[in-house]
């Protein structure tokens, strides 16, 4: 269906478009990817590709089949989006498979199955992540410690080759925890938060994000840096990644001053696992997330809640994914009930009353 | 002074450069003037000159009809060659009714009537009457009659005149012109509004980005008592009345009411100027400065054009078009209407010509909503136009009502933003259209309803006295029977 524009004004128009949007979320997510991808090396490379391949070819499909033009749609980049973030939110070296199921999951039951670009309730790639973190836990939760392209130890591309796609891959000799999954399992076996922390925890590794971890969540400076060039061209307000990051950070701060051997301090949870990449690039999901800024404080405080009540006392080390969808559940409700005020009128909707008159 | 703030709004290209340097040029006179009968909000005016009359210029060649009108004159001298039905400068293209004015080429002024002596002490009723005779109306482009909003202290307890020369809208710069160029005597004009609706204050406010009428216009100003001009941001749509009104004060107009009804008139700095032309010199409103622009006439400007003046003329003076098919608007690009031929006249409503290419407007086919909440950001009003926008297009308008779509002044900030090119306010504006056409069938109804009932309830009573009477005549010729009331014996 083309529409073109009614005989009404604006004759004007922003230099804005749905291309434009996704094109600058996608050029904000560059750094900490091309990051991660020296970071994890080849396996990784290849994962990215093979999901946002699978999310493009899953997209070109669904569109077809529902009968609608293949462009635009296809190349306003929200597709390979949808593919980018799933891709950044896999252990780095997991199975080709993972990619090409959890992309074809995002677009074709995350997104087309609701009627295409605008129309989905949740988040697609958190419905893929999801569902491949349900369906197949054992791929979904082996991290690998970092191994730079640079260093010695790193797959050559031929070896990357058959990690991906072989599955040659010695589960033992690599497999890492994140910081997240390190504390839980530390304190399933008696050992105080704090003291795991303070062993293990390198602050400065976490910053940069050279620990294990997903294939883009790691490095909290580069996505930080993403976040605020997102803010600073207007694609998202700060209200989203704030609200979030804040009940996360006040959440973590004061049940650790209660009890610092069970609780992991606030700070912790804002660099580790998906925060900053959740924050910044995917609560703020246009599509799923409310759309008044009143409404978006809300649904920040939400998910920022439920991520570290999943974290702290669910099964899950990282909760981030479920958060979002939950709070992607309530996304219409809060639509429905927080609006801005009308000019004139009371937040009833009622006039206002005007005093003057004679 | 302090400002408070408003809500939303948009920051669009404005372009003004492509105009305001270049100084108020008048318009040769041309050959024929068509002149409207209706260029205001308000029933069209009725001729009182016949086709062959000889006409000086500024004569009365229509008067008003009613309460809200406004009467017509001779933009020349010349003689009354045609009175009809003529496409009018409207996006429908219908014809209205226009008198059509041969130009002697003498442009001789007819006779007029005096200056008013000592304005300032005049009666406001004196003033509005002769700003009510001279056909000015709002010149920033609403084109409601001047005289009414002059008129308005009997009504409302006023305390605040609002001299709106924001000129929001981008390319246009025949306010901004006005203001460097004639300050003495739009603050004139301004004193003269004033004095009528015995306000204890004026504020002149200015977008920020015209820094020279800011300084031309307070130089003008200097001395004048309980009289400010306000340099205000530059944020579109800081000219709505509503807005502004909220911007300089902090008083919010309740919906569906004026703001004479929170003590505030406001009115165009153009409007000033034709009210000091009237009071002072007894010149009714017959010309004004239209600003022609855009990257699709060869030279764009600032033009005082005779009212009635082809717009293909206006171009012509202009240099022409420089392409094939720009879209070409009257008024501003954010709320202005689209011409349906250059084969219209100007008429005073008439505040820009602008002629844009396809880069300018940026036009491109609709995509999907992808929620993102721009609109409403930018809504003003603090509506939220992607959810409205639904609901119109499933045509569920009461639900669009109950969202606000009422309020909405399409001002066409969520439009300008939207990154999905959504036309939305021609949803809006259709759903408003739709709306208010369901409110006068209704009305239309309830009026027919009465009739009828009333007209039964006339018959039932016409029909109840004649069987009376025809009983009074039965009860005359009979023998009396016996009384119904009393229980006859017989009947049991």
């Amino acid at each position: 269906m083309t529409v073109t524009v009614g005989l009404s004004a604006p004759y004007a128009h922003a230099p804005t478009s749905i291309r434009r949007t996704m094109g600058l979320v996608l050029l904000a997510l560059l750094p900490a990817t091309l990051y991660n991808a020296g970071l994890f090396g080849w396996p990784a490379v290849n994962l990215f590709v093979v999901t946002v391949l699978a999310a493009l070819a899953t997209e070109a499909v669904c569109l077809r089949l529902a009968g609608k033009p293949l462009f635009p749609p296809l190349t306003d980049g929200s597709a390979v989006l949808t593919g980018w973030l799933l891709a950044m939110s896999l252990p780095p070296w997991a199975p080709w498979w993972i990619g090409a199921v959890g992309g074809f999951i995002g677009i074709a039951i995350g997104k087309h199955a609701f009627g295409g670009l605008g129309q989905n309730v949740f988040n697609p790639a958190m419905v893929a992540r999801v569902a491949l973190l349900i369906s197949f836990p054992v791929p979904m939760t082996l991290f690998v410690a970092p191994r730079p392209l640079s260093s010695a130890d790193a797959p050559g591309f031929l070896e990357g080759l058959a990690i991906t796609f072989g599955g040659r891959l010695d589960l033992d000799a690599v497999s890492a925890a994140s910081a997240l999954g390190h504390v839980k399992t530390e304190l399933s076996r008696g050992v105080p938060v704090d003291q795991t922390l303070s062993q293990h925890q390198d602050w400065i590794a976490t910053l940069l994000g050279a620990v294990p971890g997903s294939l883009g969540e790691t490095s909290a400076v580069l996505l930080l840096a993403g976040g605020l060039f997102l803010i600073a061209k207007r694609i998202i307000t700060w209200h989203v990644p704030v609200s979030l990051m804040g009940t996360l950070f006040v959440l973590g701060s004061v049940t650790s001053l209660i009890d610092p051997g069970r609780y992991p301090d606030g700070l912790f949870h804002l660099l580790t696992g998906a925060t900053l990449l959740g924050a910044f690039f995917i609560a703020t999901d246009l599509v799923t997330s409310p759309v008044t800024r009143e409404g978006q404080i809300i649904y920040g405080i939400g998910i920022g809640a439920l991520t570290f009540v999943i974290r702290t006392w669910a099964g899950y080390p990282e909760g981030m994914a479920f958060a979002v969808l939950l709070m992607n559940a309530a996304t219409p409700l809060i639509d429905r009930y927080v609006r801005p005020r009308v000019f004139g009128r009371t937040s009833k909707g009622e006039p206002l009353s005007a005093k003057r008159k004679r | 002074m302090k400002l408070f703030r408003i809500r939303g709004g948009v920051h669009p290209e404005y372009r003004k450069e492509l105009a305001s340097e270049k100084a108020i040029v008048a318009m040769p006179l041309p050959r024929l003037l068509r002149v409207p009968l209706q260029q205001h909000v308000g029933a069209p005016a009725e001729p009182v000159v016949a086709i062959g009359d000889t006409v000086g210029k500024g004569q009365l060649i229509a008067r008003a009809q009613g309460a809200v009108s406004a009467p017509v004159h001779a933009p020349t001298s010349g003689a009354v060659v045609d009175i009809a039905n003529l496409t009018a400068p409207h996006p429908s293209g219908l014809p209205q009714r226009t008198i059509v004015i041969e130009s002697d080429g003498r442009d001789a002024w007819a006779e007029l009537p005096p200056p008013i002596e000592d304005p300032l002490s005049a009666s406001p009723r004196e003033i509005a009457r002769r700003v009510g005779e001279c056909g000015i109306v709002g010149l920033g482009g609403a084109t409601f009659p001047a005289a009414v909003k002059l008129d308005l202290r009997s009504r409302h307890e006023l305390d605040i005149l609002v001299m709106n020369g924001a000129e929001c809208e981008p390319y246009l710069t025949c306010d901004d012109r006005l203001m460097r160029e004639r300050a003495p005597e739009i603050i004139d004009g301004v004193r003269i509004m004033a004095h009528a609706l015995g306000v204890d204050r004026v504020i002149i406010a200015i977008e920020s980005n015209k820094p020279q009428a800011l300084e031309s216009m307070t130089r003008a100003a200097a001395g004048v008592a309980n009289l400010s001009v306000i340099g205000i941001p530059t944020r579109y749509p800081m000219g709505s009345e509503r807005h502004l009104v909220q911007a300089l004060t902090g008083r919010e107009t309740p919906a569906r009411q004026l703001t004479a009804d929170i003590g505030v008139v406001v009115h165009n700095v153009g409007t000033a100027h034709a009210v000091h032309q009237a009071v002072r010199y007894g010149r009714p409103l017959i010309s004004r400065v239209v600003t022609v622009s855009g990257h699709g006439v060869c030279e764009p400007g600032n033009v005082e054009v005779p009212l009635g003046t082809m717009v293909s003329e206006l171009i012509a003076f202009r240099g022409g078009l420089t392409e094939e098919a720009p879209r070409l608007l009257t008024g501003g690009p954010m709320m202005g209407q689209p011409l349906p031929s250059l084969d219209v006249p100007v008429i005073k409503g008439t505040s820009g010509i602008l002629a844009l290419t396809k880069e300018e407007t940026r036009i491109q086919p609709a995509q999907a909503c992808i929620r993102c909440g721009s609109c409403v950001s930018a809504c003003p009003v603090g509506l939220v136009p992607v959810d409205m926008v639904a609901l119109v297009r499933k045509d569920n308008l009461d639900e669009a009502a109950a969202a606000g779509v009422m309020d909405c002044i399409s001002c066409g900030s969520c439009a300008y933003i939207c990154p999905a090119h959504i036309p939305l306010v021609q949803y809006f504006n259709y759903a408003k259209g739709r709306l208010n056409a369901i409110q006068r069938d209704e009305q239309k109804r309830d009026r027919v309803k009465r009739l009828v009932e009333a007209r039964a309830a006339r018959m039932a009573k016409l029909a109840e006295a004649k069987r009376a009477a025809m009983a009074a005549r039965k009860a005359a010729a009979a023998p009396p029977k016996p009384d119904p009331d009393s229980p006859p014996a017989a009947a049991q």
